[in-house]
C-alpha cells in the first residue's frame, strides 16, 4: 500500500518555487504554510509531551509496595488488577477471535454477492464498530449483568467487551483474508481440495500476520477499557476466584485511584504501567503490520 | 468422502452463524436499551425528560430532566470539533503533502499510537495538566467545559488525521500539477486544487471525530466538573450523558435508574444518527 | 486407434448474460497432447476450467451439455473434488503456495488423506523427478517455494500437479510466464509426460502448439472453428478463418 503510492507522492512533496508570484499570492502561501507547520508541531508535541510528562511523573513513583499480591487500601497494588487484566484480556480472545475470524471468512470466501443478509452483516458490523464503550457497558451490565445473572463478573465484562472488539478483528481479517491472491485458492482447488481446506490450510496461513495485526490491536483495547467495564465487571479489588466473580482491570484500577484523589502519585505509577502496555501493544502491530508490507 | 462433505457443509453453516452475531448483537442492544429505557420516558413525560432543565433525582418529587447534560454533551462535541478539526485536518495536510517521507515513516505509527491511547490516561492527562492550566484563566473553575473540550479536541485528532489524510493521498495527483503549471504556488495548489476535492472524506472524518466526541465517558468525567445544570460560561463545569450514567448509575435505584438507562437511549439515538450520516457520506463520496 | 478421454458434447457456457462458449462438440484422445489455440477471449481457457469445473466458483456461470470423463458426466454424479484428483491442473502464472518446496507438493497428497511421512517422501520424489526438477531442488526441499526462479516455479506446480496421480493434466497457457530456456524445459517435459498422461493445453502461441501438441482446435468467439490432426489443421486448413488466423491476419 505505501510502496504503491510513494513515488508520486514523493513528486508531490517536492516544492515548486516559482519567481514571479504576485505579493499577495506569497503572503497567503506563507500563512498557510505556517498554519499547517503549527498545526502538526502542536499535533505532535501534545502526544509527545503526555507520553513524556506520565512517564517523567510516574516512574519513580513505581515501588515494589505497588506489585505485592495483596490489595490494600495503604499500597494500592496493581498486581491484582494486571492479573486480571490479563486474565479478561484471554477470556475476550477466546470469545472474539473464533466469532470474528469465522465472520470474516464467511463474508469473503462463502458469502455470494448481492446477499441481503450479507449486506445486513456488513451494515451491523458497522454499527458496533460506532457505538462508544458506554453504551456497550449499559448494554452489558442490562443483558449479562441483570438478566442472565451473572452479577459483576468476568464473565459478563469479557461477553461485553468481546462485542466491542468484534469489528475491530473483523475488519483486520477481513482485509487480510482480501490479500490474498486468488491463485493460491485456484491452485488448491485445482489439486481437488474442498473449500474448507483451501480456507483453513492455504488462505489463513498467508493473512495471518494480518490478523494477528488486528488482534493486538484489540487487545491494546481491551486493555484501555473502563466505560464498558465499570457496571459489567465491577471494582473489586481482589483477584477473582471464578468466572462469575467481580474484578478490576488496570485501566479500571486507575479510575478509581484517580478519582478518588487520594492517590494520585499511585495514579500516577498506574498510568506509566498501562501506558508501557499500550506502547508495546502498538510497536508489536506496527512491526508485524510492516513486515506485511515489506513482503 | 462422506465425512468430508459432512464437515465442508457443517463447518459453511457455523460460518454463517458466526457472521450472523453482529447483527443478534445490534439487534440485543437495541432491544435491552429500548426496552429498559422507554418505560422511563414514558412515565417522566418525553417532554419533560428531553428538555426539562432541571436534574434532581433524590428530590421529592423528583425531576428528570436531562436538557443540561444533552446541551452539556453538544457543546462538548462543538468545542471538541472547533479545536480539533482545523488543527486535525491542517495535520493531515501536513503529513500528506508536506512531510518528508522518512519523517513519515515515523509520525504513522505516532499517529496511531495516539489513538490507542486509552480515554482514562487522557483524561487523566487532563487533570493533572489541562485543568491547572485551565485555573490561570481568569474566571475559569479548572473542571470546566473549555478543560472538556479542549481534552477531546486532542482525543478525536487521530481519527480525523488518519481519515484526512487517506481521502487526501486518494485524490489523483493530476488536479496537484494541474494547479502548479497554473503557477500556483505548492501551498495554494494543496488548499485550492486538491483540498476540495478531498473534502466527502474530510467531512466524513469530522463525522466520525463527532461521534468519537460525543460518546466519550471517562476522559470527560475527569475534567468537566460534571454539574447537572444548564452551563452558563464555557469556563464553567459541565455534566453530558455519558457522564451523567457512570456517575450516578452505582446508586441509582427504580425510576432513577430507568431514568439513567433512558439517558443512554437518547446518546445511543445521537450515535445511530451519526453513524448514519458517516455511511450516507461515505456512500456519496464513492459514487462521485 | 486410441481412446477418448474426454467427450465434450453440445457444450454452451453462459456467464450472466455473456455467451462464452456455443455448442462445443470435441472428442480429446487420451495420452496425447491436444491445444487449444485462437485470439484472446475466444473461450479456449473457459472450455479447459470447464473441464475440471473451475467454472464452479465464478458466480452466475451456467453450463448446458454434457462433458463425459471416461464415459462418465462430470456434471452429475461426480464428486468435483475426486474429478480435480483425476484432472490435475497447471495455471498462466505459477502460483505456489507459500511454503516450503516439499510441502508444495505434499499437500495434494495430503489432502486426499495419504499421511505417512515415507509414501509422501516417496510420493515427493517421484514427482519432483517425473517434473525434471528433482537434481535442482533436492537440497532445499524444505526452503520455501517463493525463492524460485519463475520457471523453476512452473515446474514445481506441475510436479505439485501430478503428486495426486491425475490421469489429465490441464495446463493453461503453461509458458507464458516464462522465458525461452524456461519455456523449452517445459515443452520437453510436455512431451515426456505425454506417455502417462492425457494433455490440454491452452496456448497463444502457434509455433508451441505445432512443437508439442497432436492434435489442435481453433477456437473463434466461443466456437471451435476446426479441430484435426496438428500436421493437418496446420499445413491445410479447411477453413477460410483458420487459414487467416495461423497465417497472422488477425488475432
Amino acid at each position: 500500500m505505501n510502496g504503491s503510492i510513494a513515488l508520486p507522492k514523493e513528486q508531490l512533496r517536492v516544492k515548486h518555487k516559482a519567481p514571479n508570484h504576485q505579493p499577495t499570492q506569497q503572503l497567503q502561501s506563507w500563512i498557510l504554510r505556517v498554519l499547517v507547520y503549527a498545526a502538526a508541531i502542536f499535533t505532535f508535541s501534545v502526544l509527545l509531551f503526555l507520553i513524556g510528562y506520565i512517564l517523567i511523573r510516574g516512574i519513580p513513583y513505581l515501588t515494589p509496595d505497588l506489585f505485592s499480591l495483596e490489595y490494600t487500601s495503604e499500597n494500592c497494588s496493581m498486581l491484582p488488577s494486571i492479573i486480571t487484566t490479563v486474565e479478561m484480556t484471554l477470556l475476550c480472545l477466546v470469545i472474539a477471535i473464533p466469532i470474528s475470524v469465522f465472520t470474516a471468512i464467511y463474508l469473503v470466501e462463502y458469502a455470494k454477492k448481492g446477499n441481503k443478509l450479507v449486506g445486513l452483516m456488513r451494515l451491523t458490523a458497522e454499527t458496533l464498530s460506532g457505538i462508544p464503550s458506554i453504551v456497550y457497558g449499559l448494554f452489558g451490565m442490562l443483558f449479562f449483568v441483570t438478566q442472565l445473572g451473572w452479577k459483576l463478573s468476568l464473565l459478563s465484562g469479557s461477553l461485553t467487551l468481546s462485542i466491542m472488539i468484534l469489528p475491530l478483528i473483523m475488519r483486520s481479517t477481513e482485509e487480510a483474508l482480501l490479500a490474498v491472491p486468488d491463485t493460491y485458492r485456484e491452485a488448491s482447488f485445482g489439486l481437488g481440495a474442498g473449500r474448507l481446506r483451501t480456507v483453513f490450510r492455504i488462505v489463513l496461513p498467508s493473512a495471518m500476520p494480518g490478523i494477528l495485526a488486528g488482534i493486538i490491536l484489540a487487545v491494546g483495547r481491551i486493555v484501555g477499557e473502563t466505560a464498558a467495564l465499570i457496571y459489567t465487571a465491577g471494582t473489586a479489588t481482589e483477584l477473582p476466584s471464578s468466572l462469575l466473580s467481580s474484578g478490576r482491570t488496570l485501566a479500571v484500577h486507575m479510575y478509581c485511584l484517580s478519582s478518588e484523589g487520594l492517590h494520585t502519585d499511585q495514579a500516577y505509577a498506574t498510568a506509566v504501567v498501562l501506558l508501557l502496555i499500550v506502547l508495546a501493544m502498538n510497536t508489536i502491530s506496527a512491526l508485524i503490520a510492516r513486515k506485511l508490507t515489506k513482503k | 468422502m462422506k465425512r468430508q462433505k459432512i464437515m465442508e457443509r457443517g463447518m459453511s453453516w457455523l460460518f454463517a452463524l458466526c457472521a450472523c452475531m453482529s447483527i443478534v448483537a445490534v439487534a440485543l442492544i437495541c432491544v435491552f436499551l429500548f426496552a429498559n429505557g422507554i418505560p422511563a420516558i414514558k412515565e417522566i413525560g418525553v417532554l419533560d425528560f428531553l428538555f426539562g432543565t432541571k436534574w434532581a433525582p433524590k428530590n421529592v418529587p423528583a425531576s428528570y430532566g436531562i436538557l443540561p447534560m444533552i446541551i452539556g454533551s453538544l457543546c462538548v462535541t462543538l468545542g471538541a470539533v472547533v479545536i480539533g478539526v482545523p488543527i486535525g485536518v491542517l495535520t493531515a495536510v501536513y503529513l500528506s503533502r508536506f512531510c518528508p517521507s522518512k519523517l513519515h515513516s515515523v509520525l504513522e505509527p505516532l499517529v496511531r499510537l495516539m489513538a490507542g491511547i486509552p480515554s482514562i490516561i487522557y483524561g487523566f492527562f487532563g487533570l493533572v495538566v489541562l485543568v491547572p492550566l485551565a485555573r490561570n484563566i481568569p474566571g475559569c473553575t479548572g473542571v470546566s467545559m473549555f478543560a472538556a473540550a479542549l481534552l477531546l479536541g486532542i482525543m478525536i485528532l487521530p481519527t480525523v488525521i488518519n481519515l484526512s489524510e487517506s481521502s487526501i493521498n486518494a485524490v489523483p495527483s493530476s488536479y496537484y500539477e494541474g494547479a502548479v503549471a497554473l503557477g500556483a504556488t505548492h501551498e495554494r495548489s494543496v488548499f485550492f486544487a486538491v483540498l476540495p476535492a478531498a473534502k466527502s472524506g474530510i467531512l466524513a472524518a469530522v463525522v466520525l471525530g463527532i461521534g468519537r466526541a460525543i460518546g466519550e465517558t471517562m476522559a470527560v468525567i475527569m475534567v468537566a466538573g460534571n454539574q447537572a445544570v444548564l452551563p452558563s460560561s464555557i469556563f464553567r463545569g459541565i455534566r453530558t450523558m455519558t457522564a451523567n450514567i457512570v456517575i450516578e448509575m452505582g446508586y441509582a435505584t427504580g425510576l432513577h435508574r430507568e431514568a439513567l438507562i433512558a439517558t443512554g437511549v437518547v446518546l445511543f439515538i445521537f450515535i445511530l444518527i451519526i453513524n448514519l450520516a458517516f455511511a450516507v457520506i461515505k456512500k456519496r463520496g464513492e459514487s462521485t | 486407434m486410441t481412446n477418448i478421454k474426454y467427450k465434450i458434447q453440445d457444450l454452451n457456457l453462459h456467464y450472466g448474460a455473456f455467451h462464452a462458449l456455443k455448442n462445443i462438440s470435441l472428442d480429446l484422445p487420451e495420452k496425447q497432447i491436444t491445444a487449444f489455440i485462437g485470439p484472446s477471449g475466444c473461450g479456449k481457457s473457459t472450455l479447459l476450467k470447464t473441464l475440471n469445473r473451475m467454472n464452479d466458483l465464478v458466480e452466475g456461470c451456467h453450463i448446458d451439455g454434457t462433458v463425459t470423463l471416461d464415459g462418465e458426466d462430470i456434471f452429475d454424479r461426480m464428486d468435483v473434488n475426486v474429478l480435480r484428483r483425476r484432472v490435475g491442473m497447471v495455471f498462466q502464472k505459477p502460483n505456489p503456495f507459500p511454503m516450503s518446496i516439499y510441502d508444495n507438493i505434499a499437500f495434494g497428497p495430503r489432502t486426499h488423506g495419504i499421511r505417512s511421512r515415507a509414501k509422501l517422501d516417496q510420493i515427493v520424489e517421484k514427482s519432483l523427478r517425473d517434473a525434471a526438477i528433482w537434481d535442482e531442488v533436492k537440497d532445499r526441499l524444505n526452503k520455501s517455494a517463493l525463492g524460485m526462479s519463475g520457471g523453476q516455479q512452473q515446474r514445481l506446480c506441475i510436479a505439485r500437479a501430478l503428486a495426486i496421480q491425475p490421469e489429465v493434466l490441464l495446463m493453461d497457457e503453461p509458458t507464458s510466464a516464462l522465458d525461452p530456456i524456461s519455456t523449452m524445459k517445459v515443452e520437453d517435459l510436455v512431451q515426456e509426460l505425454k506417455k502417462d498422461y492425457t494433455i490440454i493445453m491452452v496456448t497463444h502461441n502457434m509455433q508451441q502448439a505445432t512443437r508439442v501438441s497432436d492434435k489442435t482446435a481453433f477456437f473463434l468467439l466461443g466456437e471451435v472453428i476446426e479441430f484435426n490432426d496438428t500436421a493437418d489443421l496446420f499445413s491445410m486448413p479447411q477453413d477460410q478463418r483458420t487459414e487467416n488466423y495461423i497465417t497472422g491476419r488477425f488475432g
